[in-house]
This record gives C-alpha cells, structure tokens and sequence, in this order.
C-alpha cells in the first residue's frame, strides 16, 4: 500500500499468511501432496477504510477472510489486529475473571508485533474471544447462511447470546428493534422466519446479525454476488452508510472488480493464492501493473 | 413467419388465498438465427415466461397460462402433453441459471448428456462420440477422461459448460439461457458469453437470454424486452434500448450498475413505488 501522511494506523495487519491444505493418498493416506490456498499473503487494512480483495474464485481470497476469524487454520505467518482499551465489566461473561481473557498464550510471537497490535493469529481460540466479537463476518449466500428453522430474532440474538450473556431480555429486544431500523427492515420482521424473505432482505438480515455485537471491523465475502444489480446497489448504500455512521472498517471481499472499485480505499488483487497487486483504488483502475489484474478489468462488462 | 410468436401471454399462480399475477399479457417474437434479451429484476416475470414455452410450470388450478405460443406456427399451450417431449430439448433447449443444482449430482456428466441424445437422436449409432464431440465444442479440456466426471469433481464455469454442451447436443432451434453467467465470476462469465456467441454461429441458433443485467447483452443481442411487474415495458433493439432508454425503470435499471472509472458517492437505487405511479 502507498504511503501517505494521512493514512490512519492499521487496524488489522497480515504478514507472510500461509494457508496450506494437505493432499492424502497412497496406502495410509500419507500426505503426499499440498494445496497452497494462501501462499505469502502481506497487506494492512488502515482504520475507517475499505480494503477490498478481488480474484476468481479459487484464488484464496475468502481463505483470507476465514483464516482471520480462525474459521480456516493457518500454517504460518501472523495476523495483528489493534489491542484497543478492555471492554466494560459489564459485557464480560460473569463467571470468568477478566484476566484470561487478554492472556496472550504465545507471548514470544506477539513480541514482533508492532507498537499496539497483538498477534491474533496466535492465539488459542478462548484468548481469541473477545477479539472475535470485534470482527464480525457477512456471508455470500444470504440463502445459506440463515438458519430457515430461527426466527429473524433468534438470528440476530444469537451473537447476543454468546458475547453480552449478562443481558436480559428486555435490553436484547430492544438492541435488536434497533438493529432492524439500521438495516432499514420492518420492525414486525422478527417473529418471522428467512423464507419469507427476498435475497436482499436476508442480506440485510445477515448485516444486522454482523453488526449486534458492535464490531470494529467486518469482513464481507461476496455480500452481494448473488443479488440482482438493483438490489445490490441497495446493499453496497447500506454497508457505506453503516460505514459513515458507525465507523466501520471492511475487508470487503468480491469478484466484480466495478463493485470493489466503488466501495473500496485500496484494492488487493489476488491470483493463485499470491497478492500480484495492491493500490488505491483510482490506481488500479487508470494504472494496472500485472497481466492478471488487465485481465480482470478486461472482463468487467461495460456498456 | 416468425420462429416463436407469443401473443398476450398471461400466467396466473393460484395461492391459499389470493392470485398472483406472474405475467399479465406480453406479446413479443423471435426471429431464427437472432438473439432476445429479457432484461428485469428477481420477480418480474421473465422466467416464468421462459418456462412456460415449453409448459415446465406446474399444471392448473396452481398455474393458469393463457394466451398463445406460436412455435412455428403450432400453438405450445394447445399441444397434448406427449407431443411435448419432443419440442424440450429438441427444439427449445434450457441452460438454468444455477448449474450445481441443475446437473444430477449422483450420475456423470457424460450419462446425462447422453440421456438427451438417446431420447430425442434414436438414430444416433455413437452416443459416447457425440457427447464427447458435445463436450469438446464447449471447450472442456480432455473429454474422453471428463465423459466420467461427476459434477462435483467440477468447477461452477465447467458445469455451465456441461449445461450448455448438454443443451446444444440436440442441435435445438432455440437455446434459452436463463442468466447463465449470475453464479460465476467475471472472467468466467466472459468466457461462457464468448462460448455462446461462437456456438450461436455455428449452429444459427436463436437465443432467448434472461438476465437481470444489461451490462452483458450490449455486443451479444439483437433485441431487448424490459420487463416489469410481469408487464413489458420497454422493447426495441439493443443500441436503441441502451442508448437512448425511455422508461424510467429501463434508466434506472442501467444507472445501478456500478461502472468502472466513474467513481460516484452513492450507487443509484431503484424507487420501486414511484415506478406504480
């Protein structure tokens, strides 16, 4: 990424990540062979900005997003993320003493990490916790990602439930009439269930469930690949709205470099697992360095 | 005389408790050897009609379809049932929308393909050869090895492939593709428009193409229907259609396209009610 003297601290910093999956085969399924999903990846994504991460499908671009949140397991390199100021007493489950829950079980790799950060990408998934209520996730298929058997209520609690234990039903239900109105849904659409629901609204649906434990930071794969063009102008408003009003920072994760040019500060171009491209948006458009990314751009329909 | 004359097409869906108008009266004719797009949004009716060509929709009192459907010159809703079978895939082929779920995940890519061959080529001596021909022309690397794939084994872009390699392997007059390219990236897409566009030459195929995005029909149709609310609402040819839109819902519809280049605050939305008027 450029430097600029304006440019806010990171909030998210990747290096070297490596994502590397085993090939079994022969007589006792030995490893024989690996898939490098992710080889080499090294970007930052400032606070308050769009990163957005485009390449084919099969390019590893969603392994990065899911590696972050421990969704897909790592095999080197380290995450950062931006050690901000503890949580109130209040949000912390209860039982637990707050202590552990900044107990960095790897101290030796969090000593390279820069002024502020702490390796995430180290930690054991319950030191990881309170980090993963700060980075939230929207899917790519709003028809696959809601559970058909909840209510749009029991969907959104459900973040609720597992970070802010402590809340009684009456400060949830309220959280969640709030959340209904920041996605533009009808208050009424939480006693009903996903079926009911068209492609853009489940999208939003999937955004309020993001945004009920007050994220800093989203990760949004592909949140409108399936949705026709009209809605998904709706969806990319909102998400920038959102942005505006909260203070959101995305790594926003699609194919169509148009839509990633629009909503994105920096664009990160992905092929075979390697990084082949970063700049600012404006730049990749009117100045394409690598074949690859021509070749994206070639193949955005125009009119 | 045209190749496919609808006229005053109306497809009605018969609910618990009310009637859902899918499509309320649209004529519109395809011509051999020229490309229709229909250009709407999820819900406006383009591909019900699209199914109701070869009556896929369920059979009344649930769906009620009225109207007339010339396929060269023998009305489709008028046919017994039987005679049908040799109008799908024979004369009017499919390509659906989303080819993971449209290809039989417990048999082969080639058995499928085969299966259309057998049933309406009797004749054809070397079923194996033809699919293998069929897979070869839409551009799947090795045929003979992926004859015995099954689709799982398989990328989205080369199921589509399989899709349409299906779908030519009668050599049908009319190939409806409906929004073949929505569940596949960019790069593929090209690739698969640029597949149907050769084919299209090859074969002198009409083609009916469904899709909710005008980026994508600028150099491939000759004619646009825009559809709205199940009703049509602009019609013409592509460059005029493109260039120069008269109804607020076609600008609207080209203006959320987000375009390369002309970085804009805010996407443009579509103000359905004020559309109602």
């Amino acid at each position: 990424m450029p430097e600029s003297v304006e440019q806010p601290p990171p909030l998210l910093e990747v290096r070297d990540l490596k994502v590397y999956y085993p090939i079994h085969g022969g007589l006792m399924r030995r490893v024989v062979d690996q898939v490098k999903a992710v080889d080499g990846v090294s970007f930052a994504v400032p606070k308050g900005t769009t990163v957005g991460l485009v390449g084919e499908s099969g390019s590893g671009k969603t392994t990065i997003g899911r590696s972050i949140i421990k969704l897909a397991p790592m095999t080197s390199g380290q995450i950062f993320y931006a050690d901000s100021p503890p949580l109130a007493e209040s949000d912390l489950p209860p039982s637990e003493p707050k202590q552990t829950y900044y107990d960095n079980t790897l101290g030796d790799a969090s000593s390279s990490a820069p002024p502020g950060m702490k390796d995430i990408g180290a930690m054991t998934r319950p030191a990881f916790f309170p980090y993963r209520k700060k980075i939230q996730m929207v899917f790519q298929d709003p028809f696959n990602s809601l559970n058909p058997r909840m209510t749009i209520e029991q969907i959104i609690s459900e973040p609720l439930d597992i970070h802010f234990p402590a809340w009684d039903k009456a400060k949830k239900s309220a959280r969640i009439l709030d959340l209904l109105g920041k996605v533009n849904l009808p208050a009424d659409s939480r006693s009903r269930y996903p079926h009911e629901f068209s492609g853009g609204q489940r999208q939003r649906i999937g955004i309020a469930r993001a945004l009920a434990v007050e994220p800093e930071f989203i990760i949004c794969d592909e949140p409108v690949s399936a949705l026709d063009v009209s809605v998904q102008a709706q969806i990319v408003n909102l998400l920038q709205d959102l942005q505006e009003e909260l203070g959101l920072t995305y790594l926003f994760i699609a194919h169509d470099l148009a839509v990633v040019e629009h909503i994105s500060d920096f664009v990160l171009v992905m092929n075979q697992g390697k990084l082949v491209e970063q700049a600012t948006s404006e730049e990749i458009y009117s100045n394409p360095q690598d074949p690859y990314t021509k070749k994206l751009l070639a193949a955005v329909p125009s009119l | 005389m045209p190749l496919l004359d609808v006229k005053d097409l109306k497809i009605n869906f018969q609910g618990r408790d009310r009637v859902t108008e899918a499509v309320k009266g649209i004529s519109f004719h395809l011509d051999e050897g020229k490309t229709l797009a229909v250009v709407g949004e999820s819900g406006s009716g383009k591909s019900v009609t699209a199914m109701s060509l070869t009556r896929l929709l369920p059979e009344p009192p649930t769906c009620q379809i009225s109207g007339e459907i010339f396929l060269r010159g023998q009305d489709v809703l008028k046919m017994p049932k039987r005679d049908l079978r040799s109008i799908r895939g024979k004369e009017i082929a499919y390509i659906f929308q989303e080819p993971s779920t449209s290809l039989n995940p417990v048999f082969t890519v080639g058995y499928q393909i085969a299966e259309a061959i057998k049933l309406h080529v009797p004749e054809e001596r070397d079923v194996p050869g033809r699919v293998v021909n069929a897979l070869r022309q839409v551009g799947i690397r090795d045929p003979e090895k992926r004859y015995k794939a099954y689709p799982h084994e398989m990328s989205g872009g080369m199921q589509q492939r399989v899709m349409i390699a299906m779908a030519l392997a009668c050599e049908p007059k009319i190939l409806v593709a409906d929004e073949p390219t929505t569940a596949l990236d960019v790069t593929i897409q090209a690739q698969i428009m640029e597949l149907l566009k050769e084919l299209r030459q090859k074969h002198t195929m009409s083609i009916i193409l469904i899709t909710h995005n005008f980026g994508i029909i600028k150099d491939f149709a000759d004619e646009v229907l825009v559809m709205f609310r199940g009703q049509i609402v602009e019609s013409g040819p592509t460059e005029e259609v493109l260039g120069n839109p008269q109804h607020p819902y076609t600008k609207a519809l080209i203006a959320c396209i987000p375009r390369l280049g002309a970085k804009q605050h805010r996407l443009t939305t579509i103000d359905h009610e004020s559309l109602v008027g």
